[in-house]
Protein backbone atom coordinates (compact mmCIF):
# COMPACT_ATOMS: atom_id res chain seq x y z
CA UNK A 1 0.00 0.00 0.00
CA UNK A 2 2.62 2.49 1.29
CA UNK A 3 5.20 1.16 -1.66
CA UNK A 4 2.15 2.11 -4.49
CA UNK A 5 1.25 5.63 -2.99
CA UNK A 6 4.63 6.55 -3.20
CA UNK A 7 4.89 5.39 -7.24
CA UNK A 8 2.32 8.07 -7.82
CA UNK A 9 2.67 11.43 -8.89
CA UNK A 10 2.59 14.53 -6.53
CA UNK A 11 -1.07 15.47 -8.34
CA UNK A 12 -2.37 11.34 -8.13
CA UNK A 13 -1.61 11.38 -4.15
CA UNK A 14 -3.33 14.98 -3.61
CA UNK A 15 -6.46 13.32 -5.47
CA UNK A 16 -6.48 10.12 -3.22
CA UNK A 17 -5.79 12.42 -0.50
CA UNK A 18 -9.08 14.31 -1.38
CA UNK A 19 -11.13 10.66 -2.30
CA UNK A 20 -10.30 9.49 1.04
CA UNK A 21 -11.42 12.52 2.77
CA UNK A 22 -14.76 12.85 0.98
CA UNK A 23 -15.31 9.25 1.71
CA UNK A 24 -14.84 9.53 5.52
CA UNK A 25 -17.29 12.75 4.68
CA UNK A 26 -19.88 10.51 3.02
CA UNK A 27 -19.57 7.84 5.94
CA UNK A 28 -20.15 10.89 8.26
CA UNK A 29 -23.16 12.02 6.93
CA UNK A 30 -24.51 8.50 5.85
CA UNK A 31 -24.19 7.71 9.62
CA UNK A 32 -25.64 10.78 11.19
CA UNK A 33 -28.52 9.96 8.56
CA UNK A 34 -29.37 6.60 10.47
CA UNK A 35 -29.06 8.03 13.57
CA UNK A 36 -31.54 10.83 12.37
CA UNK A 37 -33.90 8.08 11.16
CA UNK A 38 -33.55 6.07 14.23
CA UNK A 39 -34.20 9.35 16.33
CA UNK A 40 -37.65 9.67 15.17
CA UNK A 41 -39.72 6.97 17.29
CA UNK A 42 -37.91 7.59 20.71
CA UNK A 43 -39.06 10.98 21.87
CA UNK A 44 -36.41 10.69 24.94
CA UNK A 45 -33.35 10.26 22.86
CA UNK A 46 -34.17 13.22 21.06
CA UNK A 47 -34.32 14.80 24.36
CA UNK A 48 -31.00 13.27 25.55
CA UNK A 49 -29.45 13.63 22.10
CA UNK A 50 -31.12 16.34 19.87
CA UNK A 51 -29.44 19.52 20.66
CA UNK A 52 -26.07 17.29 20.18
CA UNK A 53 -27.16 16.20 17.08
CA UNK A 54 -27.98 19.18 15.74
CA UNK A 55 -24.10 20.90 16.78
CA UNK A 56 -23.04 17.49 14.67
CA UNK A 57 -25.03 18.61 11.66
CA UNK A 58 -23.38 21.71 12.09
CA UNK A 59 -20.44 21.04 12.09
CA UNK A 60 -20.14 18.10 9.13
CA UNK A 61 -22.07 20.51 7.02
CA UNK A 62 -19.39 23.02 7.47
CA UNK A 63 -16.82 20.37 7.13
CA UNK A 64 -18.09 19.38 3.85
CA UNK A 65 -18.01 23.11 2.63
CA UNK A 66 -14.81 23.10 3.84
CA UNK A 67 -13.25 20.59 1.81
CA UNK A 68 -15.29 21.20 -1.06
CA UNK A 69 -13.66 24.89 -0.89
CA UNK A 70 -10.32 23.33 -0.61
CA UNK A 71 -10.53 20.20 -3.38
CA UNK A 72 -12.01 23.29 -5.69
CA UNK A 73 -9.09 26.01 -4.83
CA UNK A 74 -6.60 22.09 -6.06
CA UNK A 75 -8.54 21.33 -9.14
CA UNK A 76 -8.47 24.88 -10.66
CA UNK A 77 -5.53 26.06 -8.91
CA UNK A 78 -3.21 29.39 -9.55
CA UNK A 79 -5.51 32.67 -9.46
CA UNK A 80 -8.80 30.71 -9.08
CA UNK A 81 -7.27 30.01 -5.95
CA UNK A 82 -6.40 33.37 -4.98
CA UNK A 83 -9.75 34.98 -5.82
CA UNK A 84 -11.92 32.15 -3.93
CA UNK A 85 -9.89 32.86 -0.43
CA UNK A 86 -9.59 36.97 -1.76
CA UNK A 87 -13.66 36.78 -1.46
CA UNK A 88 -14.05 34.71 1.67
CA UNK A 89 -11.91 37.41 2.48
CA UNK A 90 -13.91 39.93 1.32
CA UNK A 91 -17.22 38.14 3.45
CA UNK A 92 -14.60 37.84 6.57
CA UNK A 93 -14.23 41.67 6.88
CA UNK A 94 -17.51 42.94 5.58
CA UNK A 95 -18.72 40.39 8.83
CA UNK A 96 -16.15 41.99 11.00
CA UNK A 97 -16.78 45.48 10.11
CA UNK A 98 -20.81 45.17 10.45
CA UNK A 99 -20.51 43.77 14.01
CA UNK A 100 -17.64 46.44 14.84
CA UNK A 101 -19.70 49.64 14.20
CA UNK A 102 -17.49 52.66 12.24
CA UNK A 103 -17.97 55.99 12.65
CA UNK A 104 -18.91 57.82 9.61
CA UNK A 105 -15.26 59.73 9.60
CA UNK A 106 -14.15 56.13 8.54
CA UNK A 107 -15.80 55.74 5.31
CA UNK A 108 -12.59 56.58 3.18
CA UNK A 109 -10.17 54.39 5.09
CA UNK A 110 -12.71 51.42 4.29
CA UNK A 111 -13.05 51.93 0.94
CA UNK A 112 -9.52 51.65 0.89
CA UNK A 113 -9.37 48.22 2.81
CA UNK A 114 -11.91 46.62 0.66
CA UNK A 115 -11.22 47.62 -2.79
CA UNK A 116 -6.78 48.87 -2.21
CA UNK A 117 -5.68 46.65 0.26
CA UNK A 118 -7.55 43.74 0.03
CA UNK A 119 -7.01 42.94 -3.77
CA UNK A 120 -3.35 44.13 -3.57
CA UNK A 121 -2.66 41.77 -0.85
CA UNK A 122 -4.16 38.96 -2.74
CA UNK A 123 -2.29 39.54 -5.93
CA UNK A 124 0.43 39.22 -4.44
CA UNK A 125 0.11 36.13 -2.78
CA UNK A 126 -0.80 35.09 -6.23
CA UNK A 127 2.27 36.39 -8.14
CA UNK A 128 4.45 35.33 -5.92
CA UNK A 129 5.46 39.10 -3.83
CA UNK A 130 5.95 37.66 -0.82
CA UNK A 131 8.87 40.08 0.54
CA UNK A 132 6.25 42.42 0.05
CA UNK A 133 3.65 40.54 0.50
CA UNK A 134 4.41 40.04 4.25
CA UNK A 135 4.63 43.54 5.29
CA UNK A 136 2.50 45.24 3.02
CA UNK A 137 -0.38 45.29 5.13
CA UNK A 138 1.60 45.63 8.90
CA UNK A 139 3.54 47.92 7.86
CA UNK A 140 2.57 50.19 5.26
CA UNK A 141 -1.33 49.68 5.77
CA UNK A 142 -0.52 50.19 8.93
CA UNK A 143 0.65 53.38 8.68
CA UNK A 144 -1.50 54.63 5.96
CA UNK A 145 -5.07 54.40 7.30
CA UNK A 146 -4.57 56.36 9.91
CA UNK A 147 -3.17 58.93 7.97
CA UNK A 148 -6.93 58.70 5.77
CA UNK A 149 -8.40 58.90 9.07
CA UNK A 150 -6.86 62.11 10.11
CA UNK A 151 -7.83 63.52 6.71
CA UNK A 152 -11.11 62.62 7.34
CA UNK A 153 -10.87 65.47 10.15
CA UNK A 154 -12.70 63.24 13.26
CA UNK A 155 -10.73 63.10 16.00
CA UNK A 156 -13.50 61.70 17.97
CA UNK A 157 -11.99 57.74 19.69
CA UNK A 158 -9.56 58.09 17.17
CA UNK A 159 -7.05 55.47 18.09
CA UNK A 160 -9.99 53.26 18.99
CA UNK A 161 -11.46 53.61 15.29
CA UNK A 162 -8.23 53.11 13.95
CA UNK A 163 -7.40 49.80 15.85
CA UNK A 164 -10.69 48.47 14.97
CA UNK A 165 -10.28 48.69 11.40
CA UNK A 166 -6.35 47.60 11.55
CA UNK A 167 -7.55 44.59 13.61
CA UNK A 168 -10.55 43.85 10.85
CA UNK A 169 -7.66 44.04 8.10
CA UNK A 170 -5.42 41.99 9.85
CA UNK A 171 -7.56 38.84 10.48
CA UNK A 172 -9.65 38.96 8.07
CA UNK A 173 -7.44 40.09 4.88
CA UNK A 174 -3.66 39.21 6.27
CA UNK A 175 -4.77 35.91 8.03
CA UNK A 176 -6.55 34.24 5.25
CA UNK A 177 -3.97 35.49 2.44
CA UNK A 178 -1.62 33.19 3.55
CA UNK A 179 -3.67 30.01 3.13
CA UNK A 180 -3.39 30.57 -0.83
CA UNK A 181 0.14 32.24 -0.66
CA UNK A 182 0.98 28.29 1.31
CA UNK A 183 0.25 27.03 -2.26
CA UNK A 184 2.23 29.10 -4.38
CA UNK A 185 5.29 28.52 -2.47
CA UNK A 186 7.92 26.96 -4.08
CA UNK A 187 9.76 24.27 -2.19
CA UNK A 188 12.28 22.19 -3.63
CA UNK A 189 11.49 18.58 -4.33
CA UNK A 190 8.07 19.23 -3.54
CA UNK A 191 6.60 21.07 -6.32
CA UNK A 192 2.92 20.08 -7.24
CA UNK A 193 2.16 19.28 -3.35
CA UNK A 194 2.06 22.14 -1.86
CA UNK A 195 -1.93 21.61 -1.69
CA UNK A 196 -0.83 19.20 0.92
CA UNK A 197 0.45 21.88 3.44
CA UNK A 198 -2.62 24.08 3.62
CA UNK A 199 -4.21 20.20 4.14
CA UNK A 200 -1.68 19.25 6.84
CA UNK A 201 -2.35 22.53 8.70
CA UNK A 202 -6.18 22.66 8.50
CA UNK A 203 -6.01 18.95 9.67
CA UNK A 204 -3.29 19.39 12.69
CA UNK A 205 -5.18 22.64 13.39
CA UNK A 206 -9.02 21.11 13.67
CA UNK A 207 -7.64 18.13 15.38
CA UNK A 208 -5.82 20.19 18.30
CA UNK A 209 -9.12 22.53 18.75
CA UNK A 210 -11.40 19.02 18.59
CA UNK A 211 -9.43 17.23 21.27
CA UNK A 212 -8.89 20.71 23.60
CA UNK A 213 -12.75 21.08 23.40
CA UNK A 214 -13.65 17.71 24.57
CA UNK A 215 -11.15 17.84 27.08
CA UNK A 216 -12.28 20.65 28.87
CA UNK A 217 -15.54 19.53 28.28
CA UNK A 218 -14.57 16.31 30.62
CA UNK A 219 -12.06 17.75 32.30
CA UNK A 220 -13.93 20.50 34.34
CA UNK A 221 -10.49 22.86 35.05
CA UNK A 222 -11.49 25.83 35.91
CA UNK A 223 -10.92 28.40 33.44
CA UNK A 224 -8.05 30.25 32.94
CA UNK A 225 -9.55 33.54 31.64
CA UNK A 226 -13.34 33.53 32.75
CA UNK A 227 -14.29 36.57 31.62
CA UNK A 228 -12.88 35.61 27.86
CA UNK A 229 -13.67 32.02 27.50
CA UNK A 230 -15.03 29.71 30.15
CA UNK A 231 -13.16 26.27 28.65
CA UNK A 232 -9.50 27.71 28.30
CA UNK A 233 -7.39 26.12 30.45
CA UNK A 234 -3.74 24.62 30.79
CA UNK A 235 -4.32 21.34 30.71
CA UNK A 236 -6.66 20.74 28.13
CA UNK A 237 -4.79 23.10 25.88
CA UNK A 238 -1.24 20.90 27.15
CA UNK A 239 -3.77 17.58 25.17
CA UNK A 240 -4.66 19.48 22.52
CA UNK A 241 -1.38 20.74 21.30
CA UNK A 242 -0.15 17.22 22.10
CA UNK A 243 -3.01 15.70 19.79
CA UNK A 244 -2.02 17.97 17.04
CA UNK A 245 1.55 17.17 17.54
CA UNK A 246 0.99 13.70 17.42
CA UNK A 247 -1.34 13.96 14.42
CA UNK A 248 1.43 16.34 12.67
CA UNK A 249 3.93 13.58 13.25
CA UNK A 250 2.02 11.18 11.58
CA UNK A 251 1.08 13.12 8.48
CA UNK A 252 4.67 13.58 8.05
CA UNK A 253 4.71 11.75 4.89
CA UNK A 254 2.41 14.47 2.98
CA UNK A 255 5.10 17.40 3.90
CA UNK A 256 8.12 18.01 3.02
CA UNK A 257 9.54 17.53 6.59
CA UNK A 258 10.55 14.82 8.41
CA UNK A 259 8.50 13.22 11.15
CA UNK A 260 10.58 15.29 14.17
CA UNK A 261 10.37 18.56 11.78
CA UNK A 262 6.85 17.78 11.02
CA UNK A 263 5.82 17.65 15.11
CA UNK A 264 7.41 21.03 15.60
CA UNK A 265 5.61 22.37 13.08
CA UNK A 266 2.06 21.35 14.14
CA UNK A 267 2.46 22.67 17.67
CA UNK A 268 3.95 26.26 16.23
CA UNK A 269 0.31 25.80 13.86
CA UNK A 270 -1.55 24.40 16.79
CA UNK A 271 -0.37 27.00 19.36
CA UNK A 272 -0.66 29.80 17.08
CA UNK A 273 -4.13 28.20 16.18
CA UNK A 274 -5.17 28.35 19.60
CA UNK A 275 -4.02 31.72 20.54
CA UNK A 276 -6.19 32.72 17.62
CA UNK A 277 -9.29 31.31 18.88
CA UNK A 278 -8.73 32.99 22.03
CA UNK A 279 -8.18 36.16 20.79
CA UNK A 280 -10.87 36.57 18.61
CA UNK A 281 -13.13 35.40 21.01
CA UNK A 282 -11.74 38.53 23.20
CA UNK A 283 -12.81 40.44 20.48
CA UNK A 284 -16.39 39.10 20.95
CA UNK A 285 -16.71 39.45 24.24
CA UNK A 286 -15.93 42.87 23.73
CA UNK A 287 -18.48 42.96 21.02
CA UNK A 288 -20.85 41.53 24.02
CA UNK A 289 -21.87 38.84 21.06
CA UNK A 290 -20.95 35.04 21.55
CA UNK A 291 -21.13 34.18 18.18
CA UNK A 292 -19.75 36.28 14.75
CA UNK A 293 -23.31 34.96 13.41
CA UNK A 294 -25.88 33.77 15.79
CA UNK A 295 -27.07 31.41 12.95
CA UNK A 296 -29.29 33.35 10.98
CA UNK A 297 -31.28 35.50 14.18
CA UNK A 298 -28.97 38.76 13.43
CA UNK A 299 -30.30 41.31 12.63
CA UNK A 300 -27.49 42.11 9.92
CA UNK A 301 -27.74 38.60 8.32
CA UNK A 302 -24.08 38.17 9.62
CA UNK A 303 -23.41 33.71 9.13
CA UNK A 304 -20.70 33.51 11.36
CA UNK A 305 -17.96 33.37 8.61
CA UNK A 306 -15.44 34.36 11.00
CA UNK A 307 -16.37 31.55 13.78
CA UNK A 308 -14.70 29.26 10.99
CA UNK A 309 -11.75 31.00 10.30
CA UNK A 310 -10.62 32.57 13.51
CA UNK A 311 -7.99 29.83 14.45
CA UNK A 312 -6.65 29.28 10.87
CA UNK A 313 -6.26 33.41 11.01
CA UNK A 314 -3.44 33.35 13.15
CA UNK A 315 -2.20 29.59 12.18
CA UNK A 316 -1.72 30.46 8.82
CA UNK A 317 0.40 33.57 8.53
CA UNK A 318 2.74 31.73 11.25
CA UNK A 319 2.84 28.31 9.66
CA UNK A 320 3.92 30.48 6.47
CA UNK A 321 6.51 32.48 8.25
CA UNK A 322 7.92 29.01 9.72
CA UNK A 323 7.94 27.29 6.53
CA UNK A 324 9.84 29.76 4.49
CA UNK A 325 12.61 30.54 7.30
CA UNK A 326 13.02 26.60 7.63
CA UNK A 327 13.53 26.16 3.69
CA UNK A 328 15.50 29.40 3.57
CA UNK A 329 13.49 30.63 0.61
CA UNK B 1 -32.53 45.22 -22.80
CA UNK B 2 -30.15 47.86 -21.29
CA UNK B 3 -32.44 48.53 -18.28
CA UNK B 4 -32.70 44.81 -17.70
CA UNK B 5 -28.84 44.08 -17.59
CA UNK B 6 -28.82 47.50 -15.30
CA UNK B 7 -31.19 45.91 -13.03
CA UNK B 8 -29.20 43.06 -13.06
CA UNK B 9 -26.09 44.40 -12.12
CA UNK B 10 -27.22 46.44 -9.61
CA UNK B 11 -28.76 43.72 -7.97
CA UNK B 12 -25.30 41.76 -8.16
CA UNK B 13 -23.64 44.71 -6.27
CA UNK B 14 -26.12 44.88 -3.69
CA UNK B 15 -26.16 41.58 -2.76
CA UNK B 16 -22.27 41.72 -2.50
CA UNK B 17 -22.01 44.89 -0.79
CA UNK B 18 -24.92 44.57 1.87
CA UNK B 19 -26.11 40.87 1.61
CA UNK B 20 -29.59 42.53 1.17
CA UNK B 21 -31.13 40.32 3.66
CA UNK B 22 -35.34 40.51 3.51
CA UNK B 23 -36.40 39.51 7.02
CA UNK B 24 -40.69 39.20 6.56
CA UNK B 25 -41.20 39.40 10.41
CA UNK B 26 -44.82 40.46 10.35
CA UNK B 27 -46.54 39.55 7.01
CA UNK B 28 -45.40 36.96 4.37
CA UNK B 29 -44.09 38.43 1.00
CA UNK B 30 -47.78 38.73 -1.12
CA UNK B 31 -48.72 39.96 -4.65
CA UNK B 32 -51.50 42.22 -2.94
CA UNK B 33 -51.39 45.53 -2.99
CA UNK B 34 -49.31 47.73 -0.73
CA UNK B 35 -47.43 50.68 0.77
CA UNK B 36 -44.04 50.28 2.02
CA UNK B 37 -43.23 52.70 4.06
CA UNK B 38 -39.31 53.10 5.67
CA UNK B 39 -37.03 55.33 7.11
CA UNK B 40 -34.84 57.21 5.09
CA UNK B 41 -30.87 57.42 5.45
CA UNK B 42 -29.33 57.04 2.02
CA UNK B 43 -29.73 56.82 -1.48
CA UNK B 44 -29.49 53.44 -1.45
CA UNK B 45 -32.37 52.59 0.69
CA UNK B 46 -34.66 52.55 -2.49
CA UNK B 47 -32.61 49.97 -4.21
CA UNK B 48 -32.26 47.82 -0.56
CA UNK B 49 -35.62 47.76 -0.30
CA UNK B 50 -36.04 46.65 -3.94
CA UNK B 51 -33.58 44.30 -4.04
CA UNK B 52 -34.83 42.82 -1.05
CA UNK B 53 -38.48 41.96 -2.28
CA UNK B 54 -38.48 38.85 -3.98
CA UNK B 55 -38.72 38.96 -8.53
CA UNK B 56 -42.53 38.77 -8.51
CA UNK B 57 -43.65 41.78 -6.33
CA UNK B 58 -40.57 43.59 -7.50
CA UNK B 59 -42.29 44.05 -11.04
CA UNK B 60 -45.25 45.54 -9.54
CA UNK B 61 -43.77 47.52 -6.54
CA UNK B 62 -42.69 51.08 -7.62
CA UNK B 63 -40.66 53.13 -5.63
CA UNK B 64 -41.30 56.82 -4.76
CA UNK B 65 -38.23 59.35 -6.15
CA UNK B 66 -38.45 63.25 -5.83
CA UNK B 67 -38.46 64.83 -8.89
CA UNK B 68 -35.85 67.48 -8.18
CA UNK B 69 -33.40 65.14 -7.68
CA UNK B 70 -33.81 62.32 -9.57
CA UNK B 71 -35.02 63.53 -12.69
CA UNK B 72 -32.16 66.42 -12.87
CA UNK B 73 -29.87 64.93 -14.88
CA UNK B 74 -30.62 62.45 -18.22
CA UNK B 75 -28.56 59.43 -16.59
CA UNK B 76 -30.80 59.78 -13.55
CA UNK B 77 -33.92 59.85 -15.09
CA UNK B 78 -33.13 56.93 -17.25
CA UNK B 79 -32.09 55.50 -14.31
CA UNK B 80 -34.71 55.96 -12.29
CA UNK B 81 -37.90 55.51 -14.86
CA UNK B 82 -36.49 52.30 -17.08
CA UNK B 83 -35.09 50.27 -13.82
CA UNK B 84 -36.74 50.98 -11.28
CA UNK B 85 -39.97 52.32 -12.58
CA UNK B 86 -40.30 55.24 -10.16
CA UNK B 87 -42.93 57.52 -9.45
CA UNK B 88 -41.53 61.39 -9.90
CA UNK B 89 -42.72 63.51 -6.61
CA UNK B 90 -42.36 67.11 -6.23
CA UNK B 91 -41.19 68.29 -3.23
CA UNK B 92 -42.43 71.78 -3.58
CA UNK B 93 -45.51 72.73 -4.48
CA UNK B 94 -45.68 73.98 -8.38
CA UNK B 95 -48.29 75.87 -10.13
CA UNK B 96 -49.92 74.70 -13.72
CA UNK B 97 -50.50 76.74 -16.32
CA UNK B 98 -53.63 77.83 -15.27
CA UNK B 99 -52.64 78.75 -11.74
CA UNK B 100 -54.02 76.35 -10.09
CA UNK B 101 -51.43 74.71 -6.92
CA UNK B 102 -50.92 70.91 -8.16
CA UNK B 103 -51.25 68.30 -5.53
CA UNK B 104 -47.66 66.59 -4.72
CA UNK B 105 -49.51 63.18 -4.64
CA UNK B 106 -51.12 63.03 -7.43
CA UNK B 107 -49.01 60.70 -9.05
CA UNK B 108 -48.94 58.32 -6.09
CA UNK B 109 -52.35 58.19 -6.26
CA UNK B 110 -52.33 57.26 -10.06
CA UNK B 111 -50.33 54.75 -9.42
CA UNK B 112 -52.50 52.91 -6.34
CA UNK B 113 -55.52 53.40 -8.50
CA UNK B 114 -53.51 51.65 -11.06
CA UNK B 115 -52.81 48.34 -8.72
CA UNK B 116 -49.40 48.96 -8.55
CA UNK B 117 -47.65 48.67 -4.64
CA UNK B 118 -45.32 51.99 -3.70
CA UNK B 119 -42.16 52.19 -1.43
CA UNK B 120 -43.00 55.24 0.51
CA UNK B 121 -40.20 57.60 2.63
CA UNK B 122 -43.00 59.50 4.80
CA UNK B 123 -40.06 61.73 6.22
CA UNK B 124 -39.31 63.28 2.81
CA UNK B 125 -35.72 63.69 2.79
CA UNK B 126 -32.72 61.84 4.25
CA UNK B 127 -32.19 62.20 7.89
CA UNK B 128 -28.84 62.07 9.86
CA UNK B 129 -29.83 60.78 13.27
CA UNK B 130 -29.85 57.50 14.09
CA UNK B 131 -34.39 58.02 14.89
CA UNK B 132 -36.38 58.91 11.84
CA UNK B 133 -37.76 62.61 11.62
CA UNK B 134 -41.41 63.17 12.15
CA UNK B 135 -43.65 61.86 9.26
CA UNK B 136 -45.14 63.97 6.62
CA UNK B 137 -48.72 63.75 5.75
CA UNK B 138 -48.73 61.70 2.41
CA UNK B 139 -49.03 58.67 4.24
CA UNK B 140 -52.13 59.58 6.55
CA UNK B 141 -53.56 61.31 2.97
CA UNK B 142 -53.09 58.17 1.13
CA UNK B 143 -54.14 55.67 3.86
CA UNK B 144 -57.47 57.86 4.23
CA UNK B 145 -58.11 57.28 0.28
CA UNK B 146 -56.89 53.78 -0.54
CA UNK B 147 -58.56 52.03 2.51
CA UNK B 148 -58.29 48.48 1.00
CA UNK B 149 -54.51 48.94 0.57
CA UNK B 150 -52.15 47.21 3.07
CA UNK B 151 -50.13 49.62 4.81
CA UNK B 152 -46.36 47.43 5.73
CA UNK B 153 -44.15 49.49 7.94
CA UNK B 154 -40.23 48.45 7.13
CA UNK B 155 -37.08 49.29 8.71
CA UNK B 156 -33.86 49.36 6.98
CA UNK B 157 -30.97 48.72 8.91
CA UNK B 158 -27.18 49.62 8.99
CA UNK B 159 -27.80 51.21 5.57
CA UNK B 160 -26.08 54.50 6.43
CA UNK B 161 -23.18 53.21 7.41
CA UNK B 162 -23.09 51.86 3.48
CA UNK B 163 -23.20 55.52 1.87
CA UNK B 164 -23.53 57.93 4.32
CA UNK B 165 -24.78 61.79 2.93
CA UNK B 166 -21.90 62.97 0.65
CA UNK B 167 -20.56 60.22 -0.06
CA UNK B 168 -20.20 58.40 -3.44
CA UNK B 169 -18.67 55.22 -2.82
CA UNK B 170 -20.38 52.68 -0.87
CA UNK B 171 -18.30 50.31 1.80
CA UNK B 172 -19.99 46.52 2.20
CA UNK B 173 -21.57 46.59 5.41
CA UNK B 174 -24.26 43.72 5.95
CA UNK B 175 -27.69 45.28 6.02
CA UNK B 176 -31.65 44.02 6.14
CA UNK B 177 -34.70 44.88 5.76
CA UNK B 178 -37.31 44.11 8.36
CA UNK B 179 -41.15 43.97 7.39
CA UNK B 180 -43.23 44.79 10.09
CA UNK B 181 -47.17 43.70 10.87
CA UNK B 182 -49.33 45.52 8.81
CA UNK B 183 -51.21 48.44 10.14
CA UNK B 184 -54.52 50.47 9.36
CA UNK B 185 -56.23 53.96 9.64
CA UNK B 186 -58.20 53.58 12.54
CA UNK B 187 -62.25 54.86 12.14
CA UNK B 188 -62.04 58.41 13.23
CA UNK B 189 -57.67 58.97 13.67
CA UNK B 190 -56.57 62.25 13.55
CA UNK B 191 -53.76 62.61 11.22
CA UNK B 192 -50.91 63.61 13.67
CA UNK B 193 -51.56 60.44 15.84
CA UNK B 194 -51.93 58.19 12.86
CA UNK B 195 -48.22 59.32 11.68
CA UNK B 196 -46.47 59.03 15.01
CA UNK B 197 -48.32 55.34 15.26
CA UNK B 198 -46.83 54.43 11.83
CA UNK B 199 -43.21 56.09 12.86
CA UNK B 200 -43.76 54.13 16.48
CA UNK B 201 -44.37 51.04 13.81
CA UNK B 202 -41.49 51.44 12.02
CA UNK B 203 -39.03 52.74 14.91
CA UNK B 204 -40.36 48.97 16.45
CA UNK B 205 -38.94 47.15 13.96
CA UNK B 206 -35.30 48.43 14.72
CA UNK B 207 -34.88 46.04 17.37
CA UNK B 208 -36.21 42.73 16.26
Amino acid sequence: MNQFLRALSGSQQVAALFLLVFGVLSLASAALLLVSLRERDDGTFKAAFGSDLTDLRRLLRHTWVMAAMFWLTWVLGGWFAISLFGLVAFFALREFITLSPTHRGDHRSLILAFFVVLPVQFWMAGGRHFDLFTVFIPVYVFLALPLVGALADDPHRFLERNAKMQWGIMVCVYGTSHIPALVRLEIPGYADKSAFLVFFLVLVVQTCMLVQHLAARKLKRPPRAPHISQSFNWSSWGMGMAAGGLMGGLLAGITPFKPGQALAMALIACAAGTAGHLVMKALKRDRGITNWGTEGQSITGASGLLDRVDALCFAAPIFFHSVRWFFRL
Amino acid sequence: MLAKFTSFLLLGIVRLLTGAQARWHGCPPKAEQRIYFANHQSHVDLILIWAALPTELRSITRPIAAKDYWANSRFKRWLTSAVFNAIYVDRSRTKDEHGVEQDPLEPLVDALQSGDSIILFPEGTRGFAPEPQPFKAGLYNLALQFPQVVLVPTWIHNVQRVMPKGEVIPVPVLCSVTFGTPMQLEPGEERRAFLDRARLNVMALRDI
